[in-house]
């Protein structure tokens, strides 16, 4: 495979200037941040030491936050991955789905205080979908969808669904067109076009989309506060650095809180991305072309 | 190979796709694309068996007709009959019609064996009778060592046997190649015409051929069908076309490179007489031709080259022309000679014997090697 991967260019190469400033960028806002987290969860008032880390793991109010996030946030991670795939499958040549996906972009831009606010809204006691529920006799007493588990559920769904849509509508269209025709002229059926064909070229995509629809969802923050319960079912991890932070004002508990978040979070990434290994992850067309 | 013989029942598995039948018939096929018509009204009978080729340039709508048939396009007119059975309507699946895709379209997450297997498991047939069948299939086309790659590591002649064995190991009723040699390289696809003449010969299955290369059509079809922007312009057998194109367009995309608009003398029965600015010609009537002009179309081949120096008519010489050779190309076993006549027409011609740039000649056809059309 490298056989030929040395590049022909001779070194002072000014091209290579270019690439400054993005690696100042990387360095500054993220590497250094990150580092300087790193370092500082390992100080205490005793020194250094990994005193922090023991804390966490030994206070069940702290160390219950992992599992209370992943409890949240992987159900909505495949529920979302889950609704987008055959959502996308359907709308991938459809006339609509142009408009389709404008709408759908919208939850993206609004960014998630909005949406916290305007689900408090809808969803809470007095909002049009329990008055819809209570008129149509679904219901007899209000549907509690706000300030528990549900509400930030939701809204994991609200923002985080465009995206796994948007990513996966990228990935079916860039299966080639001729290959599902190819398995229709061999005699399999529409739905065994899905699982012989379309789904194993989807793997990879798959497979990034819930990385990405999955960090975005375990490190939620304001819906976790504002339509959840932040005292108790949705004490999200963040919440747990937030209040090592800003109310005990203990930065190096709150660091060591976010790097145990990133762990997490590589942890299931890392997973997520061996499993793909198994599987075919090659070009998605089918021939020389 | 037992499979894979030409007198072979279909397997009982797949009774209801490849049925034997007799004719397999497009009647007044028709598909448009947002108001654009690709395909006009297509008429055609195939019988079974048959090797059937459609020929036009890129855009005449040949894909479209042969999507049509695979059912992988509906149309927008028309209907498509297995003798008494409509099938236009009928899903692609449910046609059972083998398909070469013009990039081969082959699954790049299984492996060849897979490949080639897939229409077999989607018939729902034993592993072992899937083996058995892969194999006789791999074998065929010269792949056995290969069952065990994905597609992608194989070259590209190598990925076209791989479709053309996936298409046939089903034993479909009808073969749909769209272009299948265009991706390769002019050797191969000398060595793979052959090939699929030779798995034509052998299965003598019914095929449809789309392809743009006259010499391809020419040489494997038994009937070509000649399209040009959604209309067919003829079909006949190879040396029907060959020797008496219907029309300029077909003469043109028969090899006729030079294309002459003359007067019009006279018309004896077929016999034509043409004269053009520096040279007379006489030829065979191909259409009804009537007003002043009208058009001689000669292949370059047909011309009989010679040297001549002298710059005048040798006498008794008939049909013949003399110019000035403009550019010659070597093309080993003859040279292709761009020769211009003093009124500047340029013509192109044949010959076996090397003629130096700028050379003065004289060119010589017989009366039955050209054609004349009319000029409308």
């Amino acid at each position: 495979m490298s056989t030929s991967s040395r590049p022909a260019i001779k070194l002072p190469d000014r091209t290579l200037l270019l690439l400054v400033p993005g690696i100042v960028i990387v360095l500054t806002l993220f590497l250094y941040p990150f580092l300087f987290g790193f370092i500082l969860s390992f100080l205490s008032h005793q020194g250094p030491n990994l005193g922090n880390y023991t804390k966490f793991f030994s206070t069940p109010f702290l160390s219950e936050t992992i599992w209370t996030t992943l409890w949240i946030s992987l159900p909505a991670t495949l529920i979302n991955i889950g609704f987008a795939l055959p959502v996308a499958f359907v709308t991938r040549r459809h006339r609509f789905q142009r408009a389709l996906t404008a709408i759908l972009v919208i939850p993206i831009t609004l960014g998630t205080v909005l949406i916290a606010e305007g689900l408090l809204t809808y969803l809470g006691p007095q909002g049009w979908l329990n008055r819809l529920l209570l008129m149509l006799h679904i219901s007899t007493s209000p549907v509690h969808l706000t300030h528990n588990y549900w509400g930030v559920f939701l809204s994991l769904v609200v923002s985080g669904f465009p995206f796994a849509y948007l990513l996966l509508l990228s990935y079916l269209t860039g299966i080639d067109p001729a290959l599902p025709q190819a398995a229709a002229t061999l005699g399999a059926s529409p739905w065994r076009r899905f699982i012989h064909i379309y789904l194993p070229l989807l793997i990879p995509g798959l497979a990034i989309a819930f990385c990405l629809s999955f960090v975005q969802a375990f490190s939620v923050f304001p819906s976790a506060v504002l339509l959840g319960a932040p005292a108790g079912p949705t004490r999200v991890i963040s919440i747990a650095a937030y209040q090592a932070a800003f109310e005990d004002y203990d930065y190096p508990m709150a660091s060591a809180i976010a790097m145990v978040m990133a762990g997490v979070q590589l942890l299931v990434v890392a997973l997520a991305l061996t499993s793909r290994n198994l599987f075919y992850r090659g070009p998605t067309t089918g021939g020389k072309g | 190979m037992t499979e894979l013989q030409p007198t072979t029942q279909p397997h009982p598995a797949e009774g209801r796709r490849s049925q034997i039948f007799q004719q397999l018939r497009l009647e007044k096929v028709t598909r448009s694309f947002g108001g654009t018509i690709a395909l006009s009204g297509l008429d055609l009978t195939i019988q079974s068996g048959e090797f059937i080729a459609l020929l036009g340039p890129s855009g005449c709508g040949k894909s479209t007709a042969l999507n049509c048939v695979a059912g992988l396009l509906p149309l927008t007119d028309g209907s498509i009959w297995l003798d008494q059975q409509r099938i236009d309507l009928m899903p692609p699946e449910r046609r059972g019609f083998g398909m070469v895709f013009q990039n081969y379209a082959l699954f790049p997450h299984l492996t060849v064996r897979r490949n080639v297997g897939f229409g077999l498991v989607m018939r729902r047939m034993s592993k072992k009778e899937v083996r058995r069948r892969v194999d006789a299939a791999l074998d065929l086309v010269q792949l056995k060592a290969f069952g065990d790659q994905l597609p992608g590591r194989l070259s590209g002649g190598q990925q076209q046997r791989v479709a053309i064995a996936r298409a046939i190991v089903v034993e479909p009723s009808v073969i749909l190649m769209d272009e299948p040699l265009s991706n390769l390289d002019a050797k191969l696809r000398l060595e793979m015409r052959t090939e699929i003449k030779r798995i034509h010969r052998d299965l003598q299955r019914t095929t449809i051929y789309v392809t743009h290369d006259q010499d391809e059509a020419l040489s494997l079809a038994d009937r070509i069908v000649v399209l040009n922007e959604g209309r067919t312009l003829q079909i006949g057998s190879p040396e029907e076309l060959y020797t008496r194109p219907a029309n300029l367009q077909v003469a043109r995309f028969m090899g006729y490179r030079n294309i002459l608009e003359l007067d019009l003398e006279r018309v004896e029965q077929q016999r034509v007489f043409l004269a053009g600015p520096d040279f007379r010609l006489e030829g065979i009537a191909c259409a009804e031709l009537a007003g002043r002009r009208a058009f001689a179309a000669i292949r370059p081949d047909d011309f009989l080259v010679t040297i001549n120096e002298a710059g005048s008519r040798p006498t008794g010489a008939r049909n013949s022309i003399l110019g000035q050779a403009e550019i010659v190309e070597y093309c080993g076993r003859d040279y292709l000679v761009d020769i211009a006549t003093s009124s500047g027409l340029l013509l192109h011609a044949r010959t076996q014997r090397r003629v130096e740039p700028g050379a003065r000649v004289h060119l010589e056809v017989p009366e039955e090697r050209v054609l004349a059309f009319s000029a409308a």
